[in-house]
């Protein structure tokens, strides 16, 4: 069923999914529903699961044959590069297209900054973010890397979008001090984990999941790229009626708040299921927190529910020591998992 | 007459500081943070190149400032702190709404009589124009005497002696009343003490003047003036360059200083959420905050200028009886008071 969704079709596509397959083919596709939540998953090189769909991918990959199934190995969904390709110079025009995320800056800095600092203390004046090591993926123009890097943070930041990565490089090089402290770089972030293995401080995926195609691979992605006990902060949009008709019948074909066709409401991801495939991923969840946008004076508010927009920080585990874990223990601890998750600010 | 005094308001109605007194302590403040703060005293700024609204791989999008030394400095955010004329205001062109008051405004610095406890700051609106007296020390007093442009130039080239008695005479000289409205005054006096019994504070007199301070004499000219933008991009005005109002109600450099506060808590607060410090949205918030609140204050000033100004009797009669009934009815007084 989810194969048939991510259909890409014709030889161009084909050969450049196939070009940027080689770093991941090692990655297995593991069916969520086989895992508790609550263990820590080791990232398998070669774990072979009894799922016959996929051997056949895999099987028809390695025969170099093109298979339009071979897209879900990455996260990269090039239907959704063009969407952004026509909009790559009008990143920085605060009234533009990209208007709505120049303010959900007004929350995002402070929910990164602030629960970074409550996690590790260390507050140094004027330079709240200094030592951090801060990857942003899907950048964009860097609306989100500037501020962080403004606060002290060093920041990478990626985009597969060359063209977003030269607008955000051009932006940033009149300032010598944010010139120093931010690099970018396109990419995929499945095309860095290996040399960038456990090295940053936070990781954030700020209104990127809902165009990613393999969550599961993004997010492990993800996990492969922190530090032990590091941040991963994300904001997505929920996949509920209220989603559809507020943030792509409203945002997109009414009020125009959003350029027409940016979100498929089908690759919204709903809090639980976030929740869950973070834990099954190694990470488990601090805080999930609504948000909401008030189109009349164009800022964002945090509000209790996540129906529509909502914001994720969630915590790499520290590695724990082995041990054997039965079925009732497994429920309990996941039980316990979900009730504590629960929180709101 | 009215008086604004401790037993009404909780605190001090206010300080009066002497401009090197002020400048002495920023002086010594900004020593203190030399490592972040760089002041380059006999400087001049003779150009502002502003940046476009749009961002093009050629062009600058900081603020450019050339001095007349030659040297270019250029700013993510350029504050102009410049007086009534600001060369930023004009420059960015600014719409202004100003005009002129006709009258010129003489400071001095008074010696009195005798030392006493010179804690009353005295003003008494004379047809030309408000004379007012602030305490400086037990002995000494600053003078600031708004009137026409002729009778100032005439101040000033007055000898020293003949000054002071000009001063003496105009707080103590009652000759530009009228019968009639001094007769109406006094009525209303009674009839307010009878309904409000609880009396007014002991009536103080105004000192009187031995002295002039050597060479503390200064004119200069009386106007309103209101930016109608305090910010563009990358720009904000702040004090006289973006309001002048006149002398009478004390209020030119506290407007000031309210609008330094209220730019650095938006200022501090933009730089902990890590945005530009140039950027519009902020600098209009406090745009919004500071002329909502200079506006109606600026207004005030001019509508009692204004009152003053006039010798048509239903205004006096409206001047004298109000401002009894201001002075006799303690909220309205308090709310003069902190305003």
């Amino acid at each position: 069923m989810e194969a048939r969704r991510r259909l890409v079709s014709g030889t161009t596509f084909r050969c450049v999914a196939r070009a940027l397959h080689v770093p991941i083919m090692f990655v297995s596709v593991r069916p969520l529903s086989c895992l508790p939540s609550g263990t820590l998953v080791q990232p398998a090189i070669a774990k072979q699961q009894q799922h016959a769909p996929y051997l056949t991918y895999k099987k028809n990959f390695w025969q170099g044959r093109a298979n339009m199934c071979t897209a879900s190995r990455t996260t990269l969904d090039l239907s959704e590069m063009k969407k952004f390709q026509s909009l790559a110079n009008r990143w920085w025009n605060e009234q533009g297209e990209f208007a709505a995320l120049h303010s959900m800056n007004d929350l995002r800095v402070p929910f990164i900054r602030d629960n970074l600092l409550n996690r590790n203390g260390h507050l140094k004046p004027g330079s709240p973010l200094s030592g951090y090591k801060i990857l942003d993926v899907g950048c964009g123009g860097g609306l989100l890397s500037e501020p962080l890097g403004r606060l002290g943070g060093l920041v990478t930041g990626i985009d597969p979008l060359e063209d977003s990565i030269r607008t955000a490089e051009l932006h940033k090089s009149f300032d010598p001090v944010l010139n120093n402290q931010i690099h970018y770089r396109s990419c995929l972030l499945e095309d860095i984990t290996e040399e960038a293995a456990e090295t940053f401080d936070a990781v954030v995926a700020s209104e990127v999941v809902e165009h990613v195609n393999d969550l599961d691979t993004f997010i492990n992605s993800c996990y492969k790229v922190l530090k032990p006990g590091a941040s991963l902060f994300i904001t997505t949009i929920n996949k509920t009626n209220l989603s559809f008709s507020l943030a792509i019948v409203v945002a997109e074909s009414l009020l125009k708040i959003v350029p027409s066709g940016t979100h498929d409401w089908d690759k919204f991801v709903n809090p639980v299921d976030l929740e869950r495939i973070l834990e099954t991923n190694g990470f488990y969840v601090e805080s999930i927190n609504g948000m909401c946008y008030n189109p009349l004076t164009g800022t964002w508010s945090w509000i209790e529910s996540t129906a529509v927009n909502y914001a994720v920080h969630a915590v790499k585990q520290k590695a724990q020591p082995e041990s054997e874990f039965t079925e009732t223990t497994t429920e309990e601890h996941r039980d316990q998992t979900r009730t504590s998750t629960r929180t709101s600010v | 007459m009215i008086t604004f005094d401790k037993e009404n308001l909780e605190d001090e109605m206010g300080y009066v500081v002497e401009n090197d007194v002020v400048l002495a302590a920023l002086t010594k403040q900004l020593d203190e943070v030399s490592d972040q703060v760089k002041v380059q005293y006999r400087s001049r700024a003779v150009r502002y190149t502003w940046p476009l609204p749009y961002q093009t791989a050629e062009s600058n999008p900081w603020v450019q400032v050339e001095l007349a030394s030659g040297q270019q400095l250029q700013t993510k955010l350029l504050i102009g702190a410049d007086g009534p004329n600001s060369m930023v205001r004009k420059a960015a062109g600014m719409q202004t709404v100003q005009w002129n008051y006709e009258q010129s405004a003489v400071v001095a610095v008074l010696h009195l009589s005798e030392p006493t406890e010179n804690n009353v700051a005295w003003q008494r609106f004379l047809p030309t124009g408000p004379i007012a007296l602030l305490p400086l020390s037990d002995s000494a007093s600053s003078l600031v005497w708004s009137t026409t442009h002729q009778h100032a130039k005439d101040l000033l080239a007055l000898d020293d002696e003949s000054f002071v008695d000009a001063i003496n005479s105009a707080f103590w000289s009652n000759e530009n009343h009228s019968e009639l409205i001094d007769t109406a005054g006094a009525m209303f006096r009674s009839a307010l003490s009878l309904l409000m019994p609880s009396g007014t504070s002991p009536r103080q007199l105004p000192p009187s003047i031995s002295r002039i301070g050597p060479k503390s004499k200064a004119i200069f000219p009386l106007g309103l003036g209101h930016a109608s933008e305090y910010i563009r991009h990358r720009v904000a005005l702040i004090g006289d360059a973006a309001h002048r109002v006149h002398p009478l109600a004390g209020q030119g450099v506290n407007l000031g200083f309210g609008d330094v506060a209220c730019l650095t808590r938006h200022l501090s607060q933009a730089a902990f959420d890590g945005r530009d410090l140039g950027a519009t949205r902020h600098l209009l918030e406090y745009e919004t905050e500071r002329q909502r609140h200079n506006l109606p204050m600026m207004a005030a000033i001019d509508i009692l200028k204004r009152l003053y100004s006039t010798k048509m009797a239903p205004f006096v009669l409206l001047r004298t009886l109000g401002l009894q009934a201001t002075s006799a009815v303690p909220p309205l007084k308090v709310s003069c008071g902190c305003v």
